[in-house]
């Protein structure tokens, strides 16, 4: 043994790297990844131009039981919707966003064209939708179930659900009682998908509280979570397969599709590129799901991956994020400082090749607060996807926070979780409140950075719903975002000019007529990038259906492949850019 | 006398020898298998670990952290053990933000190298991982907390814990040191419950939980860090539940606390409590 120093000195020395440690933690509490290298130029802004629009819509959250007073402010937390369809046929995307208070009228504001809205849902018959023993309205989502041309709505609620037959581009008719869905299920999401290629709009609607549960009218408190990692004890999850003739049939056994996991959103997608739609489920205190399409005769869960993070999953958004021509997975969750980092996960589609996700989100995109609605679009115009996410759960007192008081509950044996009387009450708190929503702009293998501050967007409002939509056919993506108690926000995109854009709008013929459910694959030079149309996705929320890539300084495009539902494949070869290209399914 | 009582007989007997075996296991290696154990159901059952690259990266900072300074100061390499128990207690415990794995690394150095740096009289005096996850909560809240999972509302993984953990406790010989801390956490926070007017249960719940289950079975009975004499140390476990109350009345009341107060009152409680009665205790066994 060579000399050794004094005992003194020898903890001396090991005392340097030990309060370097320190110091490093410190300095990487800062981190890294605040770092906005390439935040200068982002190429786009965004500008609240919500009131010049004419969109005044507030909305409103339920009150609920007084049994369940003491955390009304979670409970009625969710409600604030948009979806986004041309309801009148004009060519231009209308929006619809959702109320939740008895009383309180859902709003359909109709696109004039010229840059503002006018609100029509009273005389369209989709505003007074919010009635004690009907219940609250959580969402929307649109689709042509009935394949007549004209875009049909199913609004889910706290309460029954309605779906409304577009009769005239003007009018709606409640045929919920003769679909067969005059059913009760606490929703906060709904998607249409057609999961058997029988070229009709099926319809699987998420359930978060349990549907013999009225939350006006409690026989218990013990209606919250069973465990706040792996709760299981939620409402049903519901397929309903669309029979024609304006009729549904409830096959969820028969599918095996009933998760009750406490869902929060759904999205759906060929994910294993066998040619039928599988579903994706964003679940509140538990693993995401996912469950593959036996070419339509079933549907068979599986892990692929993603049951090694347990989490609380908000929404799915589906994107392609690297241009590898799959649709990847966006799920939103919760981070606090301090307490909970869930960490947002973004799951690149491995499956037709490995049969799993992986998620690769780290840094900024990992963590954007309590994290609701998100969505992909390409906002720059440089044809890579960014990232819109919006955040912020409870805003009340700035002075009070609930996550001391969440963190007592929530590390708790769910015996005392689930039931709403155990939780301490919640009084004027807010928890995660005052957040701000995030811009990542996509710097491919550089990461992701948040822009929003830099693009303009800045409010601190609840937000739960985003969805996306060129509402003046520019070859923008605007941003509409729906928040919670809150005043809904619409921030006009206005991305660099010298970029160039495409955009399709897919009729179907054989597959539905919305063609929901379709992929776009398009090729330019290096780019490669997938897109599906929306039949619902991210939180409570529906984006334009119509399809829009863009191309950044590429002048043209090599070709789109279009697969449609009806298992047909489409090729275009060269097709105009800067413009709106409206492809017709092939009859065969 | 019957066949069954014979049997019920040969069946006691057996168990009072598995009983006096075990008391001649050093107690490090009980200790090993219970955080083994809670680290295996909260893996395979709950996929609780987040990923085995933080695992072996804790283990590997700790155990190479050990040897490395147990060479420098003592001359030789020590036993291992406490670096995989410290190892194994970080990676349940710490939730970073981002999926980063730093914190795994730099809690396993500041784990370990703390035993070697914050000494009185030969001793360490903060439990290793107390130290860490207290010094990362307090130095990077944007981005380390810590853990908040159940063992989702499973009962019986629950039961399987504390009952090894208990058996465990009372081979090791720390048994009134869980009980005191667990009776006086009931008590305390009863009494605060009552004193604000609140609900008891969300009071108390919290101690249903692995996190508590981690605190009661790995940090405050840690052999090395606990003081000697069983009455003191019951006075201590007294004083560490009395400490973590008045930090939960603080946060009660809205006081301006670092957050690492507010998420993980128990491990700052410790992170006060102990190191004071641990040199307290050896600064009076150097005037007797």
């Amino acid at each position: 043994m060579p000399h050794r120093p004094r005992p003194a000195v020898r903890r001396a020395i090991i005392a340097v790297p030990f309060l370097a440690a320190i110091l490093l933690a410190m300095r990487l509490d800062g981190g890294p990844s605040r770092a906005v290298a390439d935040a200068a130029h982002p190429g786009f802004v965004l500008r609240d131009e919500t009131a010049a629009a004419g969109i005044h819509f507030v909305h409103h959250r339920p009150t609920f039981d007084p049994k369940i007073a003491g955390i009304e402010p979670h409970v009625a937390a969710l409600g604030a919707s948009v979806s986004v369809a041309d309801f009148d046929g004009d060519g231009r995307p209308d929006l619809y966003f959702t109320n939740s208070r008895f009383g309180e009228p859902n709003a359909l504001y109709r696109n004039k064209g010229d840059g503002t809205f006018e609100e029509v849902a009273a005389s369209a018959g989709l505003a007074d939708l919010n009635r004690p023993g009907e219940g609250v309205s959580m969402g929307a989502v649109w689709g042509d179930f009935d394949n007549d041309g004209r875009e049909d709505v199913l609004v889910y609620r706290y309460g029954y659900l309605a779906l409304f037959r577009n009769v005239d581009g003007r009018h709606f008719e409640d045929v919920t009682a003769q679909a067969g869905l005059h059913r009760w299920v606490n929703s906060n999401g709904a998607i249409w998908l057609d999961y058997d290629h029988d070229g009709l709009l099926d319809l699987y609607v998420t359930a978060y509280f349990r549907s013999d549960i009225d939350l006006w009218h409690l026989t218990t408190t013990r209606i919250m979570h069973n465990s706040f990692e792996f709760a299981t004890n939620g409402g049903k999850n519901l397929l309903f397969h669309n029979l024609g003739g304006g009729k549904f049939e409830d096959v969820t056994d028969k599918m095996g599709v009933g998760s009750t996991r406490w869902s929060l959103a759904a999205a759906s997608a060929d994910f294993n590129g066998d040619g039928w739609p599988d579903i994706y489920l964003a679940n509140d205190y538990g693993p995401e799901e996912l469950y593959l399409n036996d070419r339509g005769r079933r549907f068979v869960l599986t892990t692929a991956g993603l049951e090694s993070e347990s989490k609380s999953g908000m929404s799915v958004a589906l994107g392609d994020a690297y241009n590898r021509g799959r649709l990847d997975a966006f799920v939103t969750n919760i981070s606090e400082r301090g307490y909970l980092f869930q960490n947002n996960n973004l799951r690149l589609n491995e499956m037709p090749e490995a049969g799993r996700f992986r998620n690769v989100a780290e840094g900024e995109i990992a963590d954007a607060g309590w994290a609701w609605g998100s969505q992909f679009g390409d906002l720059n115009n440089d044809g890579a996807n960014e990232l819109f996410v919006a955040n912020g759960f409870i805003s009340a007192d700035r002075q009070k926070s609930y996550w001391y008081a969440m963190s007592k509950i929530a590390g708790a044996n769910g015996r005392f979780f689930e039931d709403a009387a155990t939780w301490p009450p919640f009084g004027n708190a807010s928890l995660s409140g005052y957040e701000r929503s995030r811009v990542y702009l996509n710097r491919g293998v550089a990461g992701w950075v948040d822009v929003a501050k830099k693009v303009g967007v800045t409010d601190l409002y609840d937000g739960r719903a985003v969805a996306l939509a060129d509402l003046s056919n520019r070859g923008a993506v605007d941003v509409i975002v729906a928040n919670q108690n809150q005043p809904a926000v619409l921030y006009r995109d206005y991305p660099d000019s010298t970029r160039h854009w495409i955009a399709f709008r897919l009729v179907g013929t054989r597959s539905n007529r919305s063609a929901i459910g379709a992929e776009v694959v398009l090729e330019s030079g290096d780019l490669r990038q997938r897109r599906i149309v929306d039949g619902g996705s991210g939180f409570a929320s529906q984006n334009d259906r119509r399809l829009h890539f863009g191309l950044g300084v590429r002048e043209w495009v090599d070709r789109v492949v279009i697969y449609w539902p009806s298992g047909t494949r489409q090729i275009l070869p060269r097709p105009p850019i800067d413009r709106f290209v409206t492809v017709t399914e092939p009859e065969r | 006398m019957s066949d069954a009582t014979h049997a019920t007989a040969a069946e006691r007997n057996a168990l009072v020898r598995l009983w006096q075996r075990g008391s001649k296991i050093d107690p490090r290696y009980l200790i090993a298998f219970l955080i083994t154990l809670v680290l295996a159901a909260a893996q395979l059952r709950y996929q609780m670990v987040g990923g085995y690259d933080r695992l072996v990266l804790a283990l590997a900072v700790c155990t190479a952290t050990e040897a490395l300074l147990s060479w420098f100061d003592r001359g030789k390499i020590v036993n291992l053990l406490s670096a995989y128990i410290s190892g194994i207690s970080l990676t349940l415990l710490i939730k970073p933000q981002g999926g980063a794995l730093w914190p795994f690394a730099l809690g396993g150095f500041l784990a370990i190298s703390s035993k070697y740096v914050l000494r009185y009289r030969d001793n360490h005096l903060w439990n290793p991982t107390n130290f860490a996850i207290t010094a990362l909560l307090l130095a990077a809240p944007d981005r380390v907390s810590v853990l908040s999972h159940q063992f989702g509302n499973d009962m019986a993984t629950n039961l399987v814990i504390w009952i090894f953990g208990l058996v465990i406790a009372a081979r090791v010989g720390v048994l009134h040191i869980t009980l005191t801390y667990v009776a006086s956490f009931l008590l305390l926070n009863t009494a605060r419950a009552a004193a604000l007017g609140q609900p008891v249960l969300p009071e108390i719940a919290p101690i249903t939980g692995p996190m508590y289950q981690l605190f009661v079975f790995f940090m405050i009975t840690d052999p090395r860090t606990v003081v000697r004499g069983r009455r003191r140390q019951i006075v201590v476990a007294v004083l560490i539940a009395l400490m973590e109350t008045l930090i939960r009345f603080a946060s009660d009341k809205g006081w301006p606390l670092p957050t690492a107060f507010n998420a993980a009152p128990a491990f700052l409680a410790l992170a006060i409590v102990g190191p004071i009665a641990k040199w307290l205790d050896l600064r009076r066994l150097r005037y007797k």
